[in-house]
């Protein structure tokens, strides 16, 4: 099977899903010193989510998100890449950019509308923004 | 296709402009084209959310924009930091930590932002007119901009939030555009009873509640025939930031751009209209609150946002200069701080056992003692991040109950109508 979604910052990954199951803010969400899932009753609370695809449906909340996917880039424990549920706002694609500005690792960046996949797919994602399951 | 002006592509091209004056762009211009803008728009002001300290990455990102001549052109203030600057020993971060954050501040001011350090901006003179392009971060912040100024900006992150004020630019798109700031959902409050309307506590309640049917979308607000205070506005806006996505909230009759509800809408009809319920209200309220132990608090925070100097006088008010038995952490900025001091508030206030946090607050950086605790707050924003930033658990109340708490010790509360 294979989908397209809209590019936000186009590179290449594969690895296992993490869908987050309730929506997130990065900030107070996930700790930027492990990349736990650190929010209170949050159903995934204490899952990593270093070098997985992670499936944010519903990005929401702080503004300083970025900040903290940022520091999971520059740490070297951030997801492989990302798959956005929106493209409305560019809290969480700015950190790759910056990332990319300082010399770091980048990951990809996908927005598609509702996007499906679920937690223990493995999915590769190419630079077209095409995505493939394995 | 992003349409760049002469002027852009001379700075993006040309040996006169910065190094980082030419990154800053670069980034604005990559995230437009990311975001699928046709052209940039040029803005009044800026505010930076990117000042608070997370981890060494910004400090390097800020740092290298600044030690490249990057300069902000635009009027810019700044949010939070993780240091209380007037009084330096509140904020228990690590020697190293301390020094990352204050580099990460100093980068800033390096860079000509005005160093407000608050994340309410619209309390100490920035308050950008209705129809005025502004690039601001800090989710309340936005919301409020858009709200209750009518002023014009997306939720913009860290990083882009800095770079579109040293472009003086940020990307055409979203709530820049008129067409995107008309409301997709009317969410309609008529049928609650009047008394609920008056809680102290209705606003942030219904601010979580917006925030979670909203989600991203823009939404309108119909039935409070009232008028609403702008720290009530503040309290939803901030809360509706919190549990959503929220940047822009019409309240009709209220908000300067919801004047009435066809015009809202764009003389469109509503893609979806929810009637709020009182068991949808009971429901957020009590979900704001984390523990179920009517028991010992540890402390009451207060502010975020920012306490306003009404809200401290109210504050004094209501405590009838009764001491506190357990700290009541007041957050503000230095301006409302100097404002209370010369009305004699301040020093009346600690008296009573608040403790002042400057600058900063006690939810984005370590201030509060010991690894955890009860924190009983009036603040919606507060209640949501406390437990996951602090290791607090929240118990949320009206003002008055915070107050009594503190006075008491322990939790108590008048839930009044939200048994």
């Amino acid at each position: 099977m294979s989908w397209c979604g809209q590019v936000l910052y186009s590179g290449t990954a594969k690895g296992t899903v993490l869908r987050l199951e309730a929506p997130i803010s990065f900030w107070g969400g996930i700790s930027p010193d492990n990349a736990e899932v650190v929010l209170e009753n949050h159903p995934q609370r204490g899952l990593k989510i270093t070098d997985k695809i992670l499936i944010v449906p519903d990005p929401i909340g702080s503004s300083s998100s970025a900040a903290i996917l940022l520091e999971l880039l520059y740490a070297k424990i951030a997801p492989k890449g990302l798959i956005l549920g929106t493209n409305k706002d560019a809290i969480l694609p700015i950190s790759v950019l910056v990332a990319e500005q300082m010399g770091w690792n980048t990951i990809p960046i996908i927005a598609m509308e509702n996007p499906t996949f679920k937690s223990g797919e493995e999915l590769e994602i190419k630079t077209d923004g095409t995505i493939h399951s394995i | 296709m992003l349409e760049l002006t002469e002027e852009e592509k001379a700075i993006l091209n040309s040996e006169l402009a910065t190094t980082g004056d030419k990154t800053a762009l670069s980034i604005v211009v990559k995230a437009a084209e990311m975001l699928g803008a046709k052209r940039l728009v040029k803005i009044t002001s800026s505010h930076i959310d990117g000042c608070l300290y997370h981890g060494d990455s910004g400090v390097l990102f800020c740092e290298n924009l600044a030690k490249n001549g990057a300069k902000a052109k635009v009027p810019t203030t700044t949010n939070v930091g993780a240091l209380n600057f007037i009084k330096t020993n509140q904020a228990k971060l690590s020697s190293e930590k301390l020094q990352m954050a204050q580099r990460l501040m100093d980068a800033h001011i390096n860079m000509g932002c005005t160093p407000s350090w608050t994340c309410a901006p619209y309390q100490i003179g920035a308050r950008p007119k209705k129809g005025e392009q502004v690039a601001w971060g800090e989710s309340n912040a936005v919301a409020f901009a858009n709200t209750v100024l009518g002023a014009r900006t997306n939720r913009y992150g860290d990083f882009l939030d800095i770079a579109c004020a040293v472009s003086g630019r940020a990307p055409y798109y979203g709530l820049h555009c008129d067409k995107n700031r008309n409301a997709e959902i009317l969410l309609d409050v008529t049928d609650l009873p009047e008394n609920v309307k008056g809680e102290d506590t209705f606003f942030p309640v219904l601010g979580s509640v917006i925030g979670r049917l909203a989600g991203d979308r823009v939404c309108a607000v119909s039935g409070i025939n009232k008028i609403a205070s702008e720290d009530q506005l503040k309290a939803l806006c901030a809360a509706a930031a919190s549990t959503g996505a929220v940047g822009l909230v019409h309240i009709i009759g209220i908000t300067p751009e919801a004047t009435n509800l066809p015009n809202v809408f764009g003389n469109e009809r509503p893609k979806e209209i929810l009637s709020i319920d009182m068991d949808m209200m009971k429901g957020a309220f009590h979900k704001l609150s984390q523990t179920k132990q009517a028991g010992k608090i540890d402390c009451v925070a207060l502010g975020s946002p920012h306490f306003s100097i009404s809200e401290c006088k109210k504050l004094l008010e209501v405590s009838e200069e009764k001491d506190f038995k357990v700290p009541v952490y007041v957050c503000t900025n230095r301006h409302t701080a100097q404002e209370l001091k010369a009305q004699n508030i301040y020093s009346k206030l600690e008296r009573l056992g608040v403790v002042f946090i400057i600058d900063t607050c006690v939810v984005v950086t370590p201030i509060l003692p010991g690894s955890g605790g009860i924190m009983m707050t009036n603040s919606a924003k507060f209640a949501h991040y406390s437990a996951g930033n602090t290791g607090y658990r929240p118990i949320f109340g009206s003002l008055a109950d915070c107050i009594k708490s503190a006075q008491n010790g322990y939790a108590t509360l008048n839930y009044g109508p939200w048994k």
